[in-house]
């Protein structure tokens, strides 16, 4: 494999084959009760103990859409600059498992609630397109779990018929990269709109991947196939580059590559094969009789559309315009909606005579450090927005300089404390009076006159030592321009 | 006592009202009949016993003011009623003791009903007979040994059999019209929309419909206003504004236009069905209405895609009945065998044979064929219907191609028993409310029915067509008690 160009290509003898990949993921609504009934949503909860009468397919008992669900659907749509469609229909999708009550899911089919729209990627060689195809509202399947006894499966059904959305890409991805940043926007995009928490960790975004290859140059697309159900954007490249490698060997082989599911083996990091296209469900798809077509007006769509928060593509061009910040800076704050909101709410806070650069390159360096090391979230930052602010302000100001800086920083975390009381309690305040810096080199060059002979007679590197020292004498807050100037002019 | 039975609803709520009957009385009364009637199999699950006392309580602090005042009645063991075992007449279900009501149910017993049991049907309400049920054959309280038409037919021979003063059936193809014919009573299917189908075991969704079944026009009047109402827990359920159908109830239908529709006249249907229905224009007449020859060119698809709609909606609906969750299971080696041992011990050969119709029918290279025809067939047959409103304010038609059968008559060809449909399942695709009146016999004593189809949401006109023709016919079943020793 080569990253010629940064393009992803696989090489084998003298061919170079180009990796064609379409997503299709699966993002649960951020809803508190789930799509066709009034069951909880919450994540954890004991088995069984969120599942209506409705959930578990009772006789009977009929499904009432949720709207809540559908506005988060649009929205999401919107965000996608999607079309949304004003007429959808609920079909269902037949199958039997233990795990889905109905014996069918209720899905949509021919006629989504969303159409194409499109999401823009920053790559490193520069933007790049992806085209949605369609997002339809469907409800996830319960929970079969096969390892708590030998002889019996046991199924939670807390999960079914909560609502997801299937959002399907065009076959415009070309890498694991692409993928990876992919998936992060549509997650970046859904949190800022608050229609899917994106968490992978608790199954609230998953994907199905399709793969397959093609010679460098072909408009003509390989025969691909599906990779089922991966949870992490991780499993998502090992998995596409196992498979893209696996087909090209194949054709190299001039074998032919049959058209089939498979599926991800995190333990082995390959893809096995699941089902042939022969032995794919016929899932008899047809409009749900207990639903009616789900009709929504324009006005329904305006109000949804007025309801927009600005999303990242808009945030990170305003950063740039009106923060001046340079594009990757942007993206590094724009990309998670928890970060962008900490940095605007230390950008309100610093006030007028703020400092933004320092401000953005100590969230990025100082805070994002401490996070990661403490394995938490921007949201759950141990230093508030606001307490941030003012440290940023006192190195702007002078109070104290940056290598302090990172001193009141460490103590702030035990406590979200204001930083302007512990420079005070701590009498960190930085040494700004001329003259009293003045007595105090005058001393140091006292004590070492025969260091300082030795500067003027041109050993320049000693100027360093200075500056050592009186930082050393001032116990570090000696203001450092200072004593540069005053060093320079006694020396 | 024993005249209590004989009362109409209508009498009863009056008696009860002017306490010249108790809801005791009245209830023990009916209890008594039931208990001779054993040879019927009207019954698959009694509540005798919590009905005396619901009916003592009643009478202990009698709310009057109520529509059903402590008035004792069964209902198809379609409809789920809590803590009382519910088993559309299946295997799959015959354990089945739901934790909640359906929303038609409970209308009912907020006015005051109390309940005696639940009543046989086809298995899943797929059938003509009643010869479908898990739980036997239904007698005709008309003559030994004939069906008394399905699938409510447990509803039927209850009501006409005097067991219950009024019942509730669900009508999918005919499944109301059909046995009220076959027994000589009333039997009314809405309008698609007007009752609530939550809690009611579904057969097909888009065509089921919950509907009243009494000895006459008023009582069926009156259970109507008291079973239809909108349900937002039934996404199908329509909120529009409901009449007071009893109170508005008039024989005054002068004026009103009849449609005849040519296309009813069927080959090899009897002479006496053909009398009946030209007594039946006779009639309208007499009442002062008009009737004009009306064509609805599609009816002859109208059971074909029946038989495509109907099957296609079941096959989904019932694969919910897998052994799982509740109901019967078979063991099984794995969970597939589990399923296949389940469903084909659990369900009996017709609702297997609609299973596998339903399923071909939406197989993939098959959809287009024959679903997506059906459905705008049925979108055809649904224009008719609207094409001759313009014109009519309702249709006369035969409620049945024929009399009731011999048990076992027709078991074992499908096709002839599907035929028994052919009146009744275009109202259904179409979505159209209509009743079936008793408006005479045949050769042998059997009653015959016409049916009145009526504008969607326009039961009030009717009600009151078979209100004044149910005047003119003063039709008299011929009950004899045969089966009461």
């Amino acid at each position: 494999m080569s990253k010629k160009n940064s393009e992803y290509l696989i090489n084998r003898r003298d061919n170079q084959y180009e990796v064609v990949i379409g997503l299709e993921v699966h993002a649960q609504v951020l809803s508190e009760s789930k799509l066709f009934s009034t069951s909880s949503t919450k994540f954890g909860a004991e088995p069984n103990t969120q599942v209506s009468l409705v959930d578990a397919a009772f006789p009977g008992m009929l499904p009432v859409i949720n709207e809540y669900c559908v506005k988060q659907a649009i929205k999401t749509g919107i965000g996608l600059n999607a079309k949304i469609n004003k007429r959808s229909v609920f079909d269902r999708k037949n199958y039997f498992y233990a795990d889905l009550p109905q014996g069918y899911q209720i899905s949509q089919f021919k006629d989504p609630i969303v159409g194409e729209g499109k999401v823009i990627l920053d790559m490193p060689k520069g933007q790049k397109e992806v085209g949605i195809e369609r997002l339809h509202l469907e409800q996830d399947a319960g929970k079969s779990i096969h390892d708590l006894d030998p002889q019996n499966t046991f199924v939670d059904l807390n999960r079914s018929g909560v609502a997801l959305m299937e959002i399907v890409s065009k076959p415009d991805l070309r890498s694991p990269d692409e993928v990876n940043a992919y998936i992060k926007k549509l997650r970046s995009i859904m949190r800022y709109l608050g229609t899917c928490d994106g968490n992978m960790q608790e199954g609230s975004l998953r994907a199905d991947v399709n793969v397959s290859v093609r010679p460098k140059g072909s408009k003509e697309f390989g025969t691909r196939c599906e990779i089922k159900n991966v949870n992490s954007i991780k499993f998502m490249q090992m998995a596409i580059e196992y498979e893209a490698n696996r087909q090209v060997d194949l054709i190299e082989e001039g074998k032919t590559i049959d058209q089939e599911t498979r599926l991800f083996d995190t333990k082995k990091n390959e893809t096995r094969s699941m089902r042939s296209k022969e032995d794919a469900h016929d899932y008899r798809y047809f409009p749900d009789p207990d639903l009616l077509p789900l009709e929504v007006s324009d006005k329904f769509i305006e109000e949804l559309k007025n309801d927009i928060p600005e999303l990242p593509d808009d945030k990170k061009k305003r950063f740039i315009e009106e923060f001046k910040l340079s594009s990757y800076e942007a993206n590094i704050l724009v990309s998670d909606i928890d970060t962008a909101k900490y940095f605007e709410e230390v950008v309100t806070k610093m006030g007028k005579n703020k400092d933004i650069k320092l401000a953005v390159n100590w969230i990025t360096g100082e805070l994002f450090a401490v996070l990661n090391s403490k394995g938490l979230e921007i949201s759950q930052s141990p230093v508030s927005a606001k307490n941030f602010a003012i440290l940023i302000n006192l190195i702007k100001n002078g109070t104290i300089s940056g290598k302090i800086a990172k001193t009141v920083f460490e103590l702030m975390i035990d406590g979200d404390k204001d930083p302007q009381k512990i420079v005070e309690e701590k009498g960190l305040k930085q040494q700004s009076d001329p003259k009293a810096l003045e007595a105090l080199i005058d001393k140091i060059i006292n004590d070492n006159r025969e260091k300082a002979i030795e500067y003027k007679q041109g050993k320049e590197k000693l100027f360093g030592f200075f500056v050592g020292q009186a930082m050393k004498a001032s116990g570090g807050k000696a203001n450092p321009q200072l004593i540069n100037e005053i060093l320079k002019k006694k020396l | 006592m024993s005249d209590i039975t004989k009362q109409s609803l209508t009498e009863l709520v009056e008696n009860i009202k002017n306490k010249k009957l108790s809801s005791t009385d009245v209830t023990k009364a009916f209890i008594d009949r039931s208990e001779k009637s054993e040879e019927l199999n009207t019954y698959i699950t009694n509540d005798f016993t919590s009905a005396i006392d619901k009916a003592k309580k009643f009478d202990q602090k009698p709310n009057l003011d109520l529509k059903l005042p402590g008035i004792p009645m069964a209902v198809k063991d379609l409809f789920c009623t809590k803590n009382i075992k519910t088993t559309a007449g299946s295997k799959i279900l015959n354990n089945f003791i739901p934790t909640y009501e359906s929303t038609v149910t409970e209308n009912i017993w907020n006015e005051g009903a109390i309940l005696l049991g639940k009543l046989n049907c086809d298995e899943f309400a797929m059938g003509s007979s009643n010869e479908t049920s898990f739980f036997g054959n239904v007698q005709n309280p008309i003559n030994k040994n004939l069906v008394p038409g399905g699938s409510s037919g447990g509803s039927a021979s209850a009501v006409a059999g005097q067991l219950t003063p009024i019942t509730i059936g669900t009508d999918t193809g005919g499944s109301i019209r059909q046995p009220a014919s076959f027994t000589g009573i009333v039997g009314l299917k809405p309008t698609y929309g007007s009752c609530s189908r939550y809690g009611i075991v579904a057969f097909a969704s888009s065509l089921d419909q919950a509907g009243p079944m009494a000895q006459n026009v008023k009582d069926c009047a009156l259970l109507h206003e008291v079973i239809s109402s909108y349900d937002p827990k039934d996404s199908t359920s329509i909120d529009f504004k409901r009449n007071h159908f009893s109170k508005e109830l008039t024989n005054n239908i002068k004026g009103k236009k009849i449609g005849i529709p040519k296309e009813y006249r069927v080959d090899g249907m009897p002479k006496e069905i053909e009398d009946l229905w030209q007594k039946g224009i006779h009639y309208i007449k007499d009442c002062g209405a008009e009737t004009i020859d009306i064509s609805l060119p599609n009816t002859s698809y109208a059971l074909p895609t029946y038989y495509i709609v109907a099957p296609a909606e079941a096959s989904s609906n019932l694969a919910r009945y897998d052994g799982v969750k509740y109901g019967f299971r078979a063991k099984g080696e794995n969970l597939i065998d589990m399923y296949e041992k389940t469903r084909s011990e659990g369900f009996g050969a017709e609702v297997q044979r609609r299973i596998m119709i339903g399923t071909y029918v939406l197989s993939s290279g098959y959809y287009d064929a024959y679903y997506l025809k059906a459905q705008k067939v049925r979108k055809l047959i649904k224009n008719d219907f609207d094409n001759v409103y313009k014109k009519v304010d309702a249709i006369l038609t035969p409620s049945t191609p024929s009399s009731a059968f011999k048990i076992g008559e027709k078991t074992n060809d499908p096709v002839s028993m599907y035929l028994n449909d052919i009146f009744t399942v275009p109202v259904n695709l179409a979505g159209l409310p209509a009743i079936s009146i008793p408006a005479g016999h045949d050769s042998n004593g059997y009653p015959l029915g016409l049916q009145i189809i009526g504008k969607a949401f326009d039961e009030q006109n009717i009600l009151n067509i078979a209100y004044a023709m149910e005047e003119k016919i003063n039709f008299k079943n011929k009950i004899t008690d045969w089966w009461i020793k």
